[in-house]
This record gives C-alpha cells, structure tokens and sequence, in this order.
C-alpha cells in the first residue's frame, strides 16, 4: 500500500488532497464534513481585514456543459468570505484543534497595506492554522477594490506583500498565482524572490461563460446583467498544468513547492500534476459537483495506480514528468509516427475519414463495399497528427505506431531544411 | 365483430362478453406505450449519437432520412430543424417514428450497437422532434410550387398514397385521394395496435399533410365501386394505386364460418375505431394464428382488453417469425402464451360457435420443408383469430394492368406500372410491408410522375 503523506513548503498532509479555497471552505460545518470525508487538507475560505464587510450578490455561478455533460468548466463571481472575520477565527481555531492532523491554510486577502497584512496574520496566526495562501488570484469583485489579481498582476506586489508576510509570521506562506497574466513565470519569480515557502495555481481565468440569449446577459445573469467571472473546472485542467509545468521546470523558480489547482477532479488528474512537479493538490469544482465522497476515489485510486507501478511515496513520481516537458525547438524532427486501423474494432462510423478528409491530410481511404465500410490509412500520406485517434470512440482502435528510424535526433535547430541553417551554409 | 357478439346468447358455452376490465383499466391499456423523451432525455441520447459519417443507418432507413443531422440538431435544441429533416425525407416521420421495426432498420444499423449493443434510440429522437414541431404553431414546413395545373388521382389515403399526394402537392400539382374507407390514414388508421398510435396521432398526422393544400380527398370511394381506373386515366393526368391489401387470407379449414373465428385486421380495424373500447367483446380463452406484426399485435391488445388466456400459435420457430424479437418479447411481457411449430387442422364449434382448436406439431425435414409430425394437440377457445397474411386483390383493376408473380401490381423502379401513366406503391406492390416502405414508395413515384408531367 502506497503512502500517500504529502510534505509541501514545511507543511505535511496525510495525503495530498486539500480542498481549495472556496465556497466548500468557508466555514467549519462545511470543512468538518469534508475531513470526515478523508480530505487531507484545506484552505479556508479567503479572509479579509475587520471591517469592511463584504457582501455578495444572488445568483453567483455559471457553467458549461459539453455534450450533455454538466459543468465542464463552472464560473463563479463570489467574493472572499462574507462573515466575520471573528467567527471564521473562532472555527478555524476549533477545527485545527479537532483535526490536529489535518492540514488548515489560512487564506488571506487585504489591501496592499504593510499594517494590514502585519495586524491579520497576528489574529491568524492564533488560530493554530499550518500556514497561509496569499490570495493574488480572484480576478473578479475583489480586483475591482484593488486585491486579488490586482495585486498577482503586478510581480512587484507580490514580491512585497510575500516579504512582508514573511517578516510577520514564522508560518510557510504560499503565494496563490493568477493565471490571468502573459507569463506566469514573472509572478512566480516574483514570490520565489519574496521568500515564499510555495506557490499555488491557478487561480480561476478570466470568463464569461455563456450569454443567456433571453436575457442577452452574461450569465450568470444578475438582475439583468452579468459581470465576467472566475473560470475553473475540467476545462482549464491543460491551462494549468501548463503554467505548473512551466515553474517546475525553470531554474530561477528554485524548484518552489506548487501546490497545483485547476480542474483535478480524479486520480489520474492528480498523478499528472505530481508528475508535472505538483505536491499537494487543489480541488473545488470537482467537490462542487459531487460533494466530498469524491476524496475516496481519489485517494484509492491514487495509492491503487502507485502500487501498479512500484511507487512508494508521492517523492518516487514527483516531477518525473518535468525533464520531459521541453520546448517544441527541442523535438526530434527525425522521428515519424503513423496511424493503424484495426479493422476488427472498427465500427465504421467514419469519424477518422470525415477529420483527416476534411480537417487534416486526406490520408484515410474510405471504401462502401457492398454496404461494408472500409477504412484504412494511407500511410504515406500520414503526418501522424493523431486525430483520427483522437475521434475515435473505440479504444485501441487506431494507433499510433512509430517508425523504425536509424536516423540520429535532430531539433529544428539542427535540421538542413531550417533557412537559418541554410543560410549558414551559404554563408 | 357483431357476428362475435352474437355468439353471448347463440346457445353455445362460449364465453364472450363485453366489459371485462374495469372502466379505468383501458385508458391505462391502450395508452402511448412508450413515454415521449423529454428536452433531458433527447439531448442526453443525442449525444449518444457519434455523428458517422457515410451513417450506416442511412443506408438502413428505406426513406434515407439523414439521421445523424436531425440527432445532431436535438443535441443543440434546433428541434424545428430536426423536423424538417426527417419530414424532407418521410412525411410521415411522426408515424414511422412509432411504428417503425427500428431495431431492424436505422437501429439495428447503428454503429452504437456493433460497439456496444447499445444503438442510439433514433425511433424515440425521431418521434421527440417531430411532436415537438406538431405541437408549435408554425408547423407548417413545406410551401407548394406555383400551380402546375396537373391533377393527379390517388387510390388509397394510406402511408404510400398520402406521402405521393404530398410530394406532388409540394410540386404545384392537384391530387385527388379516393379512399374507400370513411377516414385516412390506412393502416395507421385501421390496422396499428392502438397503443401504438394513441391520442388519434394517424388524423393528426393526416391533418397536418393536407395542411399543405392542394389535396382533396374523397372518402367512401372504393377502386371498382365507385370508381374505376380507366374513368380516373380519362380524367387525370395520372394516378397512383396506393391501396394496401384489401384480402386476407383464409386457413383452408372446415369451419372457418364458426362464430367466433375472425380475421385479426378486422377485430383491430373495430378495435381502433371504438369510441369505447369496453364495448368490444372478448373472449376468455383467444387463440390466435400467425406470426407476424399482426398477429403479435392482435394478441397483445385482445389480453389488454381483459382477455384471460391469450395463446399465439405459429407453425415455425422464433428465428421465422414476421414480427421482431422486441414485439415478440413486448407480447411475452403482456402475458400471451407464444406457442411454436404447430398449425391448426381443426376448428372445433359448440352450437355453431367455435369452442376448441386442433393443432398438429410441426417441424422441418431434411430438405427444410414444414411438415406435420402427426402429433397433435387441441386448446379450447371462445375466439380464433387469424392473422397470416393478406393479399392483394387485383380484381377492380380488370386486367387493365400487369399483376407480378407473387399476385400483386408490378411496378418498375420509379413504381411506373405497365401502363405509362399510372404509378403504384405501397402494399400492392412488392416490398416488404412496412409504412416507412410505403411512403417511400410514395415519394419516389411522385418523383417519377413529376418528371413524367413535366416532360
């Protein structure tokens, strides 16, 4: 049996599933039930400073379905917690003391002031919490006053406000990403140089979901009108691991721990991000949907696929992806690879022909013998794109299969048909 | 079946009566069968559609409608458009959507089924979209052709004579329909289980086809009684024979008078026509003879209307029988006894009034043909109906046309009889004896005949 233990910027969780920061979090009733539920950790709903309240509006979410499939990506236009701050100290400090071996990471968000952010993690800090998330990521509400990924969007707040937070507690503070940036890198650079002990991302994207044509209103729609949202879920699951991968993998990033969100709804989700580099790991939507009883899956069959494949500890796989991921200057232009039809499981619904006619190489033969439908790979004319495979709806009925080649790796770089090497040669 | 009614103070110990069930219980027998897909539903077994292309159940629709579009528009709520591409292509798409053998035709084709047995259910999403579009005020989808000033007669406002009579109409001709029986609409008028067709779907169909204009049609005008074909050659540019199989045919036994033995297609016709259904009388113990569609659906609706033994009995297997797997299965879940390779050989009366029935086994021999075992086995019975097959009776055509080998109007590929200007499809001729057959034959002589006026 697989061990699950996650230890993630001096903080360690029994396994590597938290909740993240959102409306599943925001008060003990809720984050009970999903420790109860086997949830190794979370982050507490985002805190504000005393005083100025905060108040949300009625009809908070919007959501896409995609073939009939609900909320493959979910939009939200909450803002941090709406209660007192009192309170939400009050049950943090009860949880923590419940749960003692549960991870709970305080949330934070104030303005971009050194005494507000000195005076909340002072009250914070008492509660017990295993450390802090510095909210630089809601891209909605929040960022209107000037908090959120106002501050995430710009490196040189997060560098300040994450050295400032370092002074005032001896807690690991992790700094929460916007991806609603060009470079994710230049912000995480900015926390890593502020002495931060993580970062978690993503934050939710920029989004309309939908427009309701009713109402012509972006949903949801708001006595009317609508405002543009946070944008999380399956949907933004390539976004994310994108932006982790790119961290995990660049020097200057000092391999900081991530704590990576964004779309992981099941195990395989999971195993991808730890392979990408990620320790622990973020779910809302996911959570959302089907409540807390999802943790069971995601951790028995975590620690189910470990075992198939000889890992011990989440630190046997972490970042086994990272050497791998590269940029596309780095690949080979020598290696070919080409689609096989096993006309046994085909099904002959020509989905294969209808995208590489129509959308790709012309490279599949379609032939209607007798009310019989053939199809087959043209194979000299097959640039193995993968799509054919990737329509399929039969499992293993197209491969990929690469060529033998004896020919030596060669990047584009290297390659004689590149006009700067041509040029060289001219030269 | 008033020759059946009798039989309640004939003497004999048969026991028939009107009334078996309680008021309540046929509302709930001969309701819609299936429950109509709701928006949920459509759209979720839509996506189960993977949008082939070349879609094999295209090929496997005898009216070619094309499937994967109309499912396709389902899934994005564009329920107006999925109509009009089934009715484009079968103008009785609402009908054929109930009565169609689908898992012999588009679904039994499906791709979704050699994958996993588990085809997308294309009849149902048929029927979703096009009630949808009957329900909405601007149902109507098709406008006719600046008028032609050709009048084309039809015989028969069955499936094949009204999908002709429409197709022309779209064309800018003037039909007339002559139909023999008081109402429209055929067979899915007068021989589809009830169940099948409820809430009087055939005259709302029939309303909306006529809606179109362009199309008259006169009632209680049979082929040789009122009318005959050279009077309407005279009179019409050309004329299209849709008149289905008037004959049935008969077992060939002593007795067939007996009270109490009747044809199936006539019970259902008086069935369907009932304005209460509790009036109809019903046998104790029904046997009924064949293997078809007709068979399975007389069995099934005679045990719906209260009927305590209802025992089908065919002379060959499973495999031979007319009607599908899922109707025979639909017959076994209504609690009617199918019995196999057996035929009738003597029809037993009481008093003039059937009372048992004699059957012998059968089975195949070694050159395959059906023989008797000369074992023999006898059910008692207060009604026998018989339902193996019609026929086609040529007799009001006088000859003036070719009849095919197997007794019925031959037609070329364009459905053009060996007279230049008259056309015929459906059940009279040739094919297999199915509604979606049947318009289908009536779209493509319309083509034909267009083609033919237009020249």
């Amino acid at each position: 049996m697989a061990d699950l233990t996650c230890k993630i910027g001096g903080i360690t969780s029994p396994n590597p599933f938290w909740l993240a920061s959102a409306p599943p979090t925001d008060k003990e009733y809720n984050v009970v039930r999903a420790y109860e539920a086997g949830w190794g950790g979370v982050v507490w709903k985002t805190l504000g400073e005393e005083g100025p309240p905060v108040v949300n509006v009625s009809s908070r979410y919007g959501a896409i379905s995609y073939n009939g499939t609900k909320m493959a990506g979910l939009n939200n236009i909450e803002l941090i917690t709406d209660r007192p701050l009192e309170v939400n100290l009050e049950e943090m400090t009860r949880v923590k003391k419940n749960w003692p071996d549960r991870v709970l990471i305080a949330s934070l968000m104030v303005p971009c002031e050194e005494d507000a952010w000195k005076s909340i993690l002072k009250r914070v800090d008492e509660t017990g919490c295993d450390g802090y998330e510095l909210n630089f990521g809601c891209p909605h509400g929040m960022s209107e006053r000037g908090m959120g990924s106002a501050v995430g969007q710009v490196p040189e707040y997060i560098n300040m406000v994450t050295k400032w937070c370092k002074e005032y507690t001896k807690k690991p503070v992790f700094v929460k990403l916007t991806p609603n940036i060009t470079n994710i890198l230049i912000p995480a650079r900015a926390a890593v140089d502020g002495g931060a002990d993580a970062v978690s991302l993503i934050n939710t994207i920029n989004s309309i979901t939908s427009i309701d044509l009713d109402a012509m209103s972006p949903t949801p729609v708001v006595d009317g009108i609508g405002a543009h949202g946070g944008y999380c879920g399956p949907a933004v699951k390539p976004i994310a691991l994108c932006m982790v991968g790119e961290i995990a993998r660049d020097p200057e990033c000092k391999n900081i721990p991530i704590s990576a969100i964004g779309g992981i709804s099941n195990w395989h989700d999971a195993a991808e991000f730890i392979a990408l580099g990620a320790g622990s790991l973020q779910v809302c939507t996911a959570a959302m949907h089907h409540g807390f009883k999802i943790v069971e899956d995601m951790i028995d069959g975590l620690s189910n696929w470990m075992d198939d494949k000889g890992y011990k500890t989440i630190e046997d796989f972490r970042g086994l992806a990272v050497p791998n991921y590269k940029n596309w200057g780095d690949l080979n232009m020598n290696f070919e690879t080409k689609a096989v039809i096993d006309e046994d499981a085909c099904i002959q619904c020509g989905k294969c022909f209808a995208a590489c006619e129509d959308t790709s190489h012309q490279a599949i033969l379609a032939e209607n013998i007798n009310g019989e439908r053939k199809y087959s790979v043209i194979t000299d004319e097959c640039v193995g794109c993968n799509l054919c495979e990737l329509v399929c709806p039969v499992d293993d009925c197209i491969t990929m299969v690469p060529t033998p080649s004896d020919k030596p790796y060669m990047t584009w770089g290297e390659d004689p048909r590149n006009p700067m090497n041509q040029a060289k040669k001219v030269g | 079946m008033s020759d059946l009614a009798k039989s309640e103070t004939d003497g004999s110990r048969a026991d028939i009566e009107t009334r078996r069930l309680e008021p309540t219980e046929y509302e709930k027998n001969f309701c819609d069968v299936l429950t109509p897909l709701d928006r949920n539903t459509a759209v979720r077994e839509a996506n189960h559609c993977l949008f082939c292309y070349d879609a094999p159940c295209i090929d496997a629709c005898p009216t070619s409608i094309d499937i994967p579009s109309f499912i396709k528009k389902i899934s994005t709520d564009n329920v107006k458009g999925a109509a009009k591409t089934i009715l484009e292509q079968n103008i009785m798409g609402g009908g054929c959507a109930r009565v169609c053998p689908v898992e012999e035709l588009c679904e039994s084709a499906c791709v979704r089924k050699t994958q996993s047995n588990d085809p997308v259910k294309i009849g149902q999403l048929q029927r979703y979209a096009t009630d949808h579009l009957f329900a909405r005020d601007d149902a109507q989808l098709f406008e006719r052709k600046a008028s032609t000033g050709k009048r084309i007669a039809v015989i028969g406002a069955g499936p094949a004579g009204l999908s002709c009579a429409h197709n022309l109409s779209r064309e800018g001709h003037d039909v007339v329909i002559f139909e023999a029986r008081p109402k429209s609409g055929g067979l899915n008028e007068y021989g589809i289980a009830a169940y099948k067709m409820a809430n009087d779907f055939a005259q709302k169909e029939v309303d909306y086809i006529l809606s179109l204009g362009g199309i008259e049609i006169r009632h209680d005008h049979a082929l040789g009684q009122h009318i005959t074909l050279d009077g309407l050659r005279a009179e019409y540019d050309a004329v299209f024979l849709g008149m289905g199989m008037g004959g049935v045919n008969a077992l060939g036994l002593e007795n067939e008078g007996l009270e109490g033995v009747g044809n199936a297609v006539d019970y259902i016709a008086s069935l369907r026509q009932a304005d209460d259904k509790a009036s109809l009388p019903v046998g104790r113990r029904v046997v009924v003879i064949g293997g078809g569609n007709t068979a399975i659906d007389m069995a099934i609706q005679i045990k719906r209307l209260g009927a305590e033994d209802v025992t089908l009995v065919y002379r060959r297997g499973t495999d031979e029988m007319g009607a599908t797997d899922h109707e025979q299965e639909f017959a076994q879940t209504n609690d009617v006894r199918i019995k196999l390779w057996a035929k009738p050989r003597k029809l037993i009366g009481d008093n003039g009034h059937i009372s048992a029935i004699e059957f012998e086994y059968t089975k195949l021999d070694g050159s395959g043909r059906l023989i008797g075992t000369g074992e023999f086995y006898t059910l008692e019975a207060d009604m026998v109906f018989k339902a193996i097959g019609q026929n086609f009776d040529a007799a009001p055509l006088n000859g003036t046309l070719d009849i095919s080998a197997k007794g019925k109007i031959a037609v070329n590929d364009d459905g053009q009889t060996t007279l230049n200007d008259v056309w015929a499809g459906g059940d009279c001729t040739e094919g297999a004896d199915l509604t979606v057959v049947a318009v289908e034959d009536g779209k493509k002589a319309a083509a034909s005949i267009n083609t033919y006026l237009s020249a």
